[in-house]
């Protein structure tokens, strides 16, 4: 009997979209987590309501991960479709579970696989002198060596709507989905009362369902436990070590972050990745307020109350920048969410924000493009964007999340950024982090610190009246809201003179710019470097990589794997794109032999902006931009590739499902 | 300013040096406006006058109150954002025929929808004055003024119906020559509970040689004394009712709003079309799902104490998505 391999899983469910493959991916993903395991799982779906495929791989593991794998250990269907696009991505000693009412499902009878994918999946059956149907497919994996797992989902469904006097069967068939995850663990042998809690989370407030779901499962997890010994896979709960775990999705970090960094209004219009972090606050929209301790909050009024964030869904994102930028005129902690083509219609409201110095943050998640792109997919197309954004010179802070923690810490930072230098934040996440979920230690409300920069709150004492835009040494005139007794201003999108009021006067012209370019200096100087750079593993390796964003996770794992195989790598993650850490980032390459370029784009938008910035030239290039983001597998191997110097200048990674 | 001084129109003046064209309709309603703010004591502190782009926009630099002027087109987003963080303000929106109409349509559409508690003025003339004349969207389809090289090719957009079809509850029109008519319309505006429209006619001397002062003024309308028939006339003078007192109400009113906005060429109606109070506020709509926001409005909230530690409590969010 081959090795046991505990709590090192690679599991996938498909399905049709609207089918719940989400929900059952979360009760897989929490029940794993309930037991103490690690957990990374990541989620892809088409621009589609109904019917087009979805699926959710999720990794389990004992020890922190953080990205996904392109092999498959365990495949869990209730379709036919994941079968035809999966099963080929199962390993040898894996296995797959399956409906035994599809087996004679043919290939044509699938209308939702595209044209590229039939004419390959019909090429790999012939070839293997197979015909066209989820039997044959399913013969590729056990001829491999594969474990076939049916379970007769039609029978299970019906002795449950026996049991429950339920007079349809429709009523209750997606409950299949959860057939295929209680199959699962009983085939990894797993606590089958992590799942039982993790169900009763997922139907919160539906006790009834969640019961029936409870029991019904149950059917599924005994009809394959212990049936197959020779099944190497095994999960087992570890418990923990006295550490407070949450799981959740990047969007819901990101939310979270702003709320508790005080965010209290934010505008969106609805698109595809972003909608789901304002949707999210929109929830949870009333916030508790802790009982104000020494020293005493300065409003004392306001103890015993609670706050609220006021999320509007606007006609349009012309309409969500504004408005944010209004807000934050008020005095609001103001923000906007949104992805590419929304950014695109927020252009002309950043350069206002920016030429009257009004702190707002814009998350923008990306997504690829150009245009619609591909409105579900992941990319880290919008560096240059984000940095361009707005006609003219427009200052403006931009930094970028690597993971779940960094978005939701970052999302308090953009606030300080935004209100101690009086600029546009952006702050760059993507699809992938949005819409991946992971265990990770609870936050730390403790280490978090609210700075709102240099504001004027008791009134304007001054002598001479109140001047908005005061030229001053640093940059930074105190700020003042609108409707703070005597601190009247005029705000224009015209160039303007202290007090706000339109000029074209050519000296006043260059003070007022030069004034608003100093603050980015002074962020420059005063934001630390722990905020500005992460370097990771081996300072003197002769290769370092340089990224940023998501492709974090995969590249530590990368590292990681590599590590294992003697081969030392550095990682410098850029965290603030502007004003660019030039000096940090010269510091850490400087030595290297070869510099790695590791991005989410066709351009290697990063790399360029290196070589603007600092002259320095990365040597080598590993660039995806075919929708799907990079796995740790991928990158060990073009990583592998550079270190031993047998990699191209420019790797492109295409491994996609 | 300290609440006992008396302010008079002068007080809401600012020193800027005005550059519109002598003649020019929009002296008439930044006068008013300065009146009205004066007749009704409102505290400059307290008042935001948010403006688009173009000549009109200029007003806001010209009146002692915060003045905001935004972009082309967006005065309504920008204003509404500041409303809703601070509900306590008193917040006045204005812009031109175009900027509310042609690149800020579909804002003002959706400003009806929302019915946010303020006003929103347009100075409306038929023609981009900023950019040199070009029509605008309230010019009417085959006019030629002496600034279009050929007659207009678009038909024009009726403001009073698109804001009564958009859901704004208080559609007025005034005439920047009318001085009083257009004070009191200002005023009536600012009172009204919920979004108001007032479209506000007015000559531009410059490129729209058609609808002059004079011509609304009917100098070339005679009597058989030989007096002008001036076209523009006051809905009250004839008995007029805009207000829908009771939900069966709503239909004749704004059927009858309707219609008399339709009047054009020798008889140009003044006042108030229609007015319903009856429609929650944006503001009420809110409480209903944020119990304390008027009190708590978003910029009115604490969010941190003296030391920079967050006041907002995450630990019920959180508990939510622990795992142990």
């Amino acid at each position: 009997m081959a090795e046991l391999k505990v709590n090192e899983l690679a599991w996938i469910i498909g399905g049709a979209q609207g089918s719940g493959v989400d929900s059952s991916a979360t009760a897989f993903a929490r029940a794993c987590a309930y037991g103490g395991l690690h957990v990374y799982g990541k989620r892809e779906y088409y621009s589609n309501i109904m019917g087009e495929h979805s699926y959710f791989q999720v990794r389990v593991c004992g020890s922190p991960i953080r990205s996904h794998v392109d092999a498959t250990n365990l495949l869990a269907t209730f379709d036919a479709e994941t079968i035809f696009r999966h099963t080929w991505h199962v390993v040898d000693d894996g296995a797959i579970i399956y409906d035994t009412n599809l087996t004679k499902t043919k290939l044509s009878d699938v209308p939702t696989i595209e044209a590229r994918l039939r004419q390959d999946l019909t090429t790999y059956l012939m070839a293997r002198g197979l015909g066209s149907t989820i039997e044959d497919m399913l013969k590729t994996a056990a001829d491999r060596g594969a474990t076939l797992v049916p379970i007769p989902y039609s029978q299970l469904l019906a002795a449950v709507a026996n049991e429950n006097n339920v007079d349809q069967l429709s009523k209750i068939a997606r409950m299949v989905n959860m057939f295929a995850v209680a199959g699962s663990f009983g085939l990894l042998g797993y606590d089958y009362e992590m799942l039982a809690k993790a169900l009763r989370a997922v139907f919160r407030g539906k006790a009834a369902v969640a019961e029936m779901n409870v029991k019904g499962a149950k059917k599924a997890y005994d009809a394959v436990k212990d049936a197959y010994p020779a099944f190497p896979y095994r999960l087992e709960s570890t418990g923990f070590n006295g550490d407070r775990r949450v799981l959740m999705t990047g969007a819901e970090a990101v939310g979270l972050g702003k709320v508790l960094g005080g965010m209290r209004f934010q505008t969106y219009y609805p698109i595809t990745p972003a909608s789901d972090e304002s949707e999210y606050v929109e929830e949870n929209q009333i916030v508790d307020v802790r009982e104000p301790s020494e020293p005493e909050v300065e409003d004392a009024t306001a103890a015993g109350e609670t706050g609220s964030v006021l999320v509007m869904q606007t006609e349009d994102e012309i309409a969500a920048i504004t408005m944010a930028v209004g807000a934050a005129l008020a005095g609001a902690r103001s923000a906007t969410a949104t992805s590419g083509p929304g950014f695109c219609l927020m252009m002309e409201g950043i350069g206002w924000a920016g030429i009257n110095e009004v702190p707002v943050v814009i998350t923008l998640y990306q997504r690829a493009g150009p245009s619609t792109g591909m409105p579900t997919r992941h990319e880290q197309g919008d560096l240059r964007f984000a940095l361009h954004a707005g006609h003219g010179d427009v200052p403006r802070i931009i930094l970028a999340s690597g993971d779940f923690e960094e978005g939701f810490y970052d999302g308090i930072r953009a606030f300080n950024y935004a209100e101690r230098y009086q600029m546009p934040v952006i702050h760059l996440v993507d699809k992938a982090l949005a819409n991946s979920n992971g265990t990770m230690p609870i936050f730390d409300p403790d280490r978090v610190r609210v700075d709102r920069g240099e504001l004027i709150t008791d009134g304007w004492q001054g002598h001479d009246p109140y001047k908005r835009f005061a030229l001053t040494e640093s940059g930074i005139s105190p700020r003042a809201f609108v409707g703070h007794p005597g601190t009247m201003f005029w705000n224009t999108g015209d160039e303007h003179d202290e007090k706000g009021h339109i000029t074209e006067d050519p000296v006043v012209r260059n003070l007022m710019m030069e004034k608003r370019f100093k603050k980015l200096e002074l962020a420059d100087r005063e934001i630390s470097e722990s905020e500005k750079i992460n370097f990771f593993g081996d300072r003197t390796a002769e290769v370092i990589v340089v990224s940023w964003g998501s492709t974090k996770g995969a590249i530590l794992d990368a590292m990681d794997a590599l590590e294992k195989e003697k081969i030392r790598l550095g990682f410098l993650q850029i965290r603030l794109i502007n004003p660019f850490p030039v000096e940090p980032v010269m510091r850490h390459l400087a030595r290297a032999k070869a510099i790695v370029n590791v991005e989410m784009n066709f351009g290697a938008q990063m790399g360029g902006l290196i070589r603007e910035m600092t002259g320095i030239e990365p040597t080598h290039r590993i660039l995806k931009y075919n929708g799907r983001p990079m796995s740790s597998t991928e990158l060990i191997a073009a990583l592998r590739a550079v270190a031993k110097g047998k990699a191209s200048k420019r790797q492109v990674l295409t491994v996609g499902v | 300013m300290a609440s006992e001084q008396v302010l008079k129109a002068a007080d809401y003046a600012t020193e800027v040096h005005n550059d519109w064209c002598p003649g020019c309709g929009d002296f008439g309603i930044l006068r008013t406006i300065q009146m009205a703010l004066a007749e009704m004591q409102l505290d400059p502190s307290n008042v935001a006058i948010v403006s688009g782009i173009g000549c009109s926009a200029k007003t806001i630099h010209y009146v002692k109150a915060y003045g905001i002027h935004t972009l082309h087109g967006r005065v309504l987003p920008f204003a509404t954002g500041i409303k809703l963080a601070n509900p306590n303000l008193e917040v006045i929106c204005l812009g031109g025929d175009g900027d509310g109409l042609g690149i800020g349509a579909g804002h003002f559409v959706n400003s009806g929808r929302r019915d946010v508690n303020m006003l929103y003025m347009i100075f409306d003339n038929g023609v981009y004055g900023l950019t040199k004349g070009q029509a605008s969207p309230t010019l009417r389809l085959g006019v030629k003024t002496k600034s279009l090289p050929a007659p207009n090719l678009n038909e024009a957009v009726n403001p009073l119906w698109l804001a009564l079809a958009s859901g704004a509850t208080w559609v007025a029109r005034g005439y920047s020559y009318d001085i009083k008519g257009l004070v009191s319309l200002i005023r009536q505006g600012i009172e009204h509970k919920g979004y108001a429209f007032l479209d506000v006619l007015q000559p531009c001397p410059t490129y729209n040689n058609l609808n002059t002062k004079d011509w609304y003024g009917g100098e070339d309308l005679k009597d058989d004394k030989g007096r002008a028939m001036p076209r523009v006339y006051n809905l009250a003078s004839t008995g007029y009712n805009p207000v829908v007192q009771a939900p069966e109400d709503l239909d004749g009113k704004i059927t009858q709003a309707v219609s008399r906005a339709m009047e054009w060429g020798d008889r140009i109606p003044l006042g108030v079309f229609y007015k319903n109070e009856l429609v929650p506020t944006f503001e009420e709509r809110l409480t209903t799902r944020i119990p304390n926001y008027m009190k708590r409005p978003p910029a009115l909230q604490p969010i941190a104490d003296s030391e920079g530690r967050p006041l907002a409590d995450l630990t019920r969010l959180l508990d939510a998505l622990a795992v142990n």
